[in-house]
């Protein structure tokens, strides 16, 4: 890799609240810029070229078009890395993943929705399911969390620039929870997904903040077996139980495992 | 000079979302001028049935990350007007305070990222760091502020969890909110320093003036951002309960994309709807502010909006010193870490209206018995302004049609960015062509 790496950005469906998480490193944006070469961030900048060695993707793949734009990046960076839980495994869009096409579309565009079905209308061509980037082509790494963390995010590039190798961390939520030390939401009643949920990067924010953790980091590797079985048994609930209680982020990771690989996806 | 043209269709940058422009002529004849929006659908609508109502506000966060603490609160007002919760006063104080800080945030984002850029000729803010170190240094520090404000007050600048239906979770400490004030009192310079950037930059915004409505929301006793009722400066105050009728969503024939009407054939939301139907009610400091520049209601200058937001800019900093003042006069009133308003679950139908940074925005949810919804409808601004920007360019194409196609290319992408336009949170966006021109995206 060259001493000033080109990296660009690209979005897909989604609320762009990661790449703002990335303005949001203020200052440090222009450290930032000091190291790499930003080419291409349609959010920010006019300026678009297509020579780049890193590229992040946001949001989730929803249309061919999509689909077409994705490989083209994948065929122009050397790495390509998920930034944000649309882009890693679906987020929020994948609720309508088990939700009937035919009535989302309906409830959202009315008598309307008919375009969905017409061939001439090119901006109606969705797909039945929202699904992540590495449903499509491969991604060598991936950024989670609804919005991603900023920390977390400059740790990723850091380790990438240094050679090193950003892979996620592998424990649930409950550990980020108890440094923190926080009352466990169980014990306040509430079903939280923290046991089940890959932790290190958000430091348990929600239930910091007084709520119980969503799920938005997607799910923990193997989290039937490794999962935080001991507040699971301390209220006698079971990982099947926790993974059907919520589908907010998960409607596409509980189909496809934790660890999914590209696979072929029907477009 | 006749001339062809063809801006076909690249996506416009520095907004955000994905929005086309489309103008072709021949022999300087114009043949099509449009506004595109080419968004994926996300389907929000759908994805909050079914769903708990202490669950929809987390979910329409994610309708935009720029505003997500506008769609958490106007979602939460919706489903606190679906089953009767009352806010605490206190709780209402800290929601405004976090609302000025998403506004603030928002409104330092698009003038200082997004449109300065332009005045100064660059192509984004990364070489002015070079060429105006300074200047940017101070966006930033505005920019951060706005975030702090919302950090301080509702936990997190994007999606932030502490505000749940009936008040909040957790709250700010005194000692928190004292720091805040120092922050927004040390801010004047700040503000004078791109208000001095801005003026010196004045001439580069374009002197186009176009008739229009201008839609907001009002209040009698404040510049109206959180509460107040729908109001439109052709027709006076108007029924929330009636928001589908004030947006009137329709397919116009000459260009089968789906708009917004209300007295006239479009109407503006945002920064310069807002000065221009509340102008009385601003602080100050805001007041000085549009002086400097000569800004007086009624301006139909839509390239002005960007102004607007700046007069907002220094309300906001007043308006949110003013808050914290309030709430430690009365001192306030502390609650557990883990706190959960008592909510009396029923079954309802609830609107909410909260002023966006891009203009009035519109949730409405029906609940059944157990909280769960089971209709959804978001009404967002740029939806709003799509109409406007259509016939803004309509009507500002002919005047410059002899200028090189570059030229009108950028006026008119200089246009759209001062809508501000939030197009990834087209929640339930109708942009149909049938025509063969639709562009390659
Ligand atoms: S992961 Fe969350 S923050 Fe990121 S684009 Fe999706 S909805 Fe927005
Ligand atoms: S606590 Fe859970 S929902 Fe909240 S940021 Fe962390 S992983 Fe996401």
């Amino acid at each position: 890799m060259t001493s000033k790496p080109k990296v660009a950005f690209f979005d897909f469906a989604g609320c762009e609240g990661d790449q703002l998480e990335i303005i949001n490193l203020e200052e440090r944006l222009l450290d930032l810029v000091e190291v790499v070469e930003v080419v291409s961030f349609r959010e920010a900048m006019s300026e678009h070229s297509d020579d780049y060695e890193i590229a992040f993707v946001e949001g989730s793949i929803t249309t061919p078009h999509d689909v077409e734009r994705l490989e083209e990046v994948r065929s122009n960076a050397d790495t390509v890395i998920a930034i944000g839980s649309c882009a890693a495994f679906g987020g929020i869009n994948s609720i309508r993943n088990e939700q009937d096409f035919q009535t989302v579309t309906e409830r959202a565009y009315g008598e309307d929705a008919a375009m969905f079905d017409d061939p001439d209308a090119e901006l109606f061509d969705s797909f039945e399911q929202a699904q992540p980037a590495k449903a499509f082509v491969e991604v060598e790494y991936e950024v989670p969390g609804c919005p991603i963390d900023g920390e977390e995010f400059i740790q990723t590039v850091t380790a990438i620039l240094q050679g090193g190798d950003p892979s996620l961390a592998n424990h649930p939520v409950c550990v980020d929870c108890k440094l923190a030390e926080n009352t466990c939401a169980f014990d306040r009643g509430e079903i939280c997904l923290g046991p089940i949920t890959r932790g290190g990067g958000c430091d348990a924010t929600c239930v910091s903040q007084g709520t119980r953790c969503w799920g938005c980091r997607g799910l923990v590797d193997n989290p039937a077996e490794d999962a935080y079985s001991e507040v699971l048994q301390e209220y006698g609930v079971t990982t099947d139980e926790l993974l059907n209680e919520f589908t907010l982020y998960w409607s596409w990771q509980r189909e496809h495992g934790p660890q999914a690989d590209m696979q072929e996806v029907e477009q | 000079m006749s001339q062809d043209i063809d801006i076909e269709g690249d996506l416009v940058t520095r907004v955000e979302g994905h929005g086309e422009i489309v103008v072709n002529a021949t022999d300087g004849q114009l043949e099509a001028c449009e506004w595109h929006v080419v968004e994926s659908p996300r389907f929000f609508e759908s994805m909050v049935v079914g769903r708990d109502w202490d669950e929809i506000h987390h979910i329409v966060s994610r309708i935009c990350g720029i505003c997500s603490v506008t769609h958490t609160m106007t979602g939460l007002k919706a489903v606190e007007d679906a089953m009767g919760v009352e806010l605490s006063e206190q709780d209402v104080k800290l929601r405004k305070l976090a609302l000025a800080g998403e506004t603030l945030q928002s409104h330092v984002l698009h003038l200082g990222y997004l449109a300065l850029p332009d005045l100064v000729g660059a192509k984004s803010v990364v070489p002015m760091a070079n060429t105006h170190e300074e200047e940017v240094r101070t966006v930033i520090r505005l920019h951060k502020l706005g975030n702090e404000l919302i950090e301080t007050v509702a936990g997190r600048s994007t999606h932030a969890q502490r505000t749940i239906p009936g008040g909040f979770s957790q709250l700010p400490s005194e000692a928190e909110l004292r720091d805040l004030r120092a922050s927004l009192e040390g801010s004047w310079n700040d503000v004078e320093t791109v208000v001095d950037l801005v003026l010196s930059l004045a001439d580069e915004l374009p002197e186009f003036t176009r008739e229009t409505e201008f839609i907001s929301l009002t209040d009698p006793d404040e510049y109206a951002l959180y509460n107040g009722v729908p109001y439109s400066s052709d027709t006076g105050e108007l029924d929330l309960a009636d928001y589908r009728e004030i947006v009137n969503e329709h397919v116009v024939e000459q260009s089968t994309a789906k708009f917004t009407k209300h007295n006239r054939d479009s109407y503006m939301v945002g920064a310069l709807a807002r000065f221009n139907n509340n102008y009385e009610q601003l602080g100050p400091m805001a007041t000085a502010v549009a002086d400097r520049f000569g800004l007086k209601p009624v301006c139909h200058n839509p390239y002005l909006n960007n102004v607007a937001q700046l007069v907002e800019t220094a309300h906001l900093i007043e308006r949110s010193i003013e808050l914290i003042d309030s709430v430690l006069e009365s001192g306030l009133e502390a609650q557990s870490d883990y706190h959960k308003p008592d909510v009396d679950v029923t079954a309802g139908q609830g609107v909410g209206a909260i002023e966006a940074p891009r203009g009035i925005l519109f949730h409405e949810y029906t609940l059944d018995e157990t909280g769960t919804a089971l209709e959804g409808n978001c009404v967002i601004p740029t939806n709003q302004n799509h109409a406007n920007i259509q016939l803004d360019m309509e009507r500002l194409v002919p005047t410059i049609i002899d200028q090189p196609e570059g030229e009108i290319e950028h006026t008119l992408e200089m246009l759209v960015r001062a809508y501000d336009p939030c197009i990834s949170c087209s929640t339930h966006y109708l942009d149909v062509e049938f025509v063969d021109t639709l562009p390659e995206r």
